[in-house]
């Protein structure tokens, strides 16, 4: 660890690998046990932004905590640039589902906390130099000495998002970090992300369970299936071009078939997915990969 | 009406004031000299104040007699005969004295027991059966082996002020949200750090109204434990005054005793207001 702020976050250390992952819980009942999910296997490369899409308790969040190092799997590695992860690392930064803000700290109080543990050494200066500069990415210029209780909703997020980014991470790791938000807050702030990941070239894992969400943001879209013993189906790879913005991607010849082919697995194949489970062609090391377009808008290009 | 609330407080408060004086100056039947109609013998025990009226004061004599304290304070004419303002200052500093230690005990240990899920678990039998015995019920075994009577009013007041902060605190350390130590966790924050900026404000308006509930009581034990120990003390100046059968120094005591507990109490809560956050 350095103790100046480094240049480019995004190297080949933010490749990301997920081997065997399982996690098992005891059943509330019973001496069984409850397996969220198991033999997970995908891979995230640097630069690379990914979303997860599952329903509702899957083990999304699960998944997530493993990768941040706050909870251990029942089996299986995450492997983080060569290096097995055991517990938490500030290479790896985390947005919360409940932006988990600390409300006797003001904005900026909140962004500079993960500054100094970043850089302890860092001076007072210094500190709120950088805080600035990552609050004023996030467009919140004006409000560093609110408190969390004097913001908004979406402003908290973008908080959260600036205290995430302030530490210069390898890799992001966000939990649903805009679905407790208006269409129309989210989309601004979809926006902001954008910009800013596509700028820094960050390594991104984010949970979503917004379609459109995912096909603006990811550049690979990990589909799991429902709970418990949820497996990775598929991995969608986005068709549309990098340079889509909210406003013009559904105008794009691929939009449809990668939206439909989205719809098509949360409505129909999350639950039956048992059935390709069982086939012979399915291997939980290297789920297919697809990426839908106008001419061939489900087929299996390759295996991941 | 169109006066703010406040006012219209004011002005109630004042009339009942007034309504109660009046109450009270009626009901002891002035002049009357009820003195005529007791048992001779009583009235003899009684002595010079059942003369003509009521051993009763009312409210103008407590009222002058306030006034005198409140005029000279800080005079020292002997054991038996120490200004109100000295005998305050003895209680008030048992109460600090036996206050601050507690707390020096109380939150750490507090702290200790909240983060453990273990010592949680197995500390509370005893917390549960220590916490409603009366603290006066210690006075004897205090006596008994401290040996001397001020430190065992001081340690009284240290073994009632520790059960609300003890159980406070452990309560505020182990409600602490996991998202915000999950935070510090992913930050790599140390313990020690996690402790004071994460842990300690978190629970600190948890481990306030502890404390404000301990000062409360702290005070009100101080007054019987000195009445028991005797020797100096506001508890002592009224069972001393009762002694001296003087009705009129033992209201204005319950006066100024309710006075300095007023302001401990907004003393706390403003320490409380400066800690606590809205979420
Ligand atoms: N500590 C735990 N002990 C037992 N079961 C748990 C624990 N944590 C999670 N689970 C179970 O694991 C499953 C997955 O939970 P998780 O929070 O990962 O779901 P999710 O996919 O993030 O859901 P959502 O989209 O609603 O956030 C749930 O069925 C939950 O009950
Ligand atoms: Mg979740």
């Amino acid at each position: 660890m350095s103790d100046s702020p480094t240049e480019n976050p995004s190297s080949a250390s933010a490749r990301i690998k997920v081997e065997a992952l399982a996690q098992r819980f005891p059943a509330p009942d019973g001496d069984d046990e409850l397996t969220v999910f198991s033999d997970i296997w995908f891979t995230i490369n640097p630069g690379e932004f990914v979303c997860l899409i599952g329903h509702s308790g899957c083990g999304k969040t699960t998944l997530l905590n493993i990768l941040a190092g706050l909870a251990t799997a029942s089996d299986g590695t995450v492997i983080v640039g060569g290096e097995e992860v055991v517990g938490t690392s500030l290479d790896r930064a985390v947005v919360f589902q409940s932006h988990a803000l600390m409300p006797w700290m003001t904005v900026m109080g909140n962004t500079a906390f993960a500054v100094k543990s970043k850089w302890p050494k860092m001076g007072k200066a210094d500190i709120q130099k950088h805080c600035q500069k990552f609050i004023n990415l996030v467009h919140l210029t004006g409000s560093e000495n609110k408190k969390p209780s004097q913001l908004s909703g979406g402003m908290k997020q973008r908080v959260g998002i600036a205290r995430a980014m302030a530490i210069e991470p390898k890799i992001m790791l966000l939990d649903e970090p805009f679905s407790a938000l208006d269409a129309l807050t989210r989309g601004s702030l979809q926006d902001e992300l954008l910009s800013i990941c596509s700028e820094t070239e960050q390594t991104v894992f984010m949970i979503t369970h917004d379609i459109d969400e995912a096909i603006l943001l990811a550049d690979k879209i990990i589909l799991m299936t429902n709970g418990p013993e949820a497996r990775i189906c598929e991995i969608v790879e986005n068709t549309l071009p990098r340079d889509r913005t909210r406003n013009n991607m559904h105008t794009h010849e691929n939009y449809y078939p990668v939206r439909n082919h989205l719809i098509e697995f949360l409505v129909n194949r999350s639950a039956s997915f048992q059935e390709e489970l069982s086939s012979p062609d399915y291997d939980p090391r290297h789920p297919p990969v697809v990426g839908p377009t106008a001419e061939s808008p489900g087929e299996v290009r390759a295996r991941a | 009406m169109s006066l703010p609330l406040r006012t219209r407080a004011v002005i109630l408060s004042v009339v009942l004031f007034f309504a109660f004086a009046m109450l009270w100056e009626v009901s002891l039947g002035k002049g009357t000299g009820s003195a005529a109609n007791m048992d001779p013998e009583y009235a003899a025990l009684m002595g010079a104040t059942a003369k003509g009226a009521s051993a009763m004061p009312g409210p103008l004599e407590v009222g002058a007699q306030i006034w005198d304290h409140i005029m000279d304070p800080f005079y020292d004419a002997g054991p038996n005969d120490k200004g109100i303002g000295i005998q305050l200052g003895y209680s008030i500093l048992r109460v600090l004295v036996g206050f601050g230690l507690a707390v020096a005990v109380a939150v750490p240990l507090g702290f200790l027991i909240g983060m453990s899920p273990l010592f949680y678990r197995a500390l509370d039998p005893f917390i549960q059966i220590m916490k409603p015995v009366s603290p006066l019920a210690w006075m004897p075994l205090a006596l008994y082996t401290i040996k001397d009577s001020i430190i065992s009013s001081v340690f009284v007041i240290f073994i009632c002020s520790v059960w609300p902060m003890l159980t406070n605190t452990a309560f505020g350390v182990a409600s602490v949200r996991k998202e915000w130590l999950n935070v510090a966790k992913t930050l790599e924050v140390g313990n020690f750090r996690t402790a004071f900026q994460v842990i300690l404000p978190a629970a600190a308006p948890t481990i306030m109204t502890g404390m404000r509930i301990s000062v409360g009581i702290a005070w009100l034990v101080i007054v019987a434990a000195e009445m028991l120990v005797g020797g100096t003390g506001i508890g002592y100046f009224v069972w001393n005054e009762w002694n001296n059968l003087s009705i009129t120094n033992v209201i204005a005591a319950i006066f100024f005793i309710g006075m300095i507990g007023m302001v401990l109490d907004l003393c706390l809560s403003y320490l409380t207001k400066l800690v606590t956050y809205s979420e």
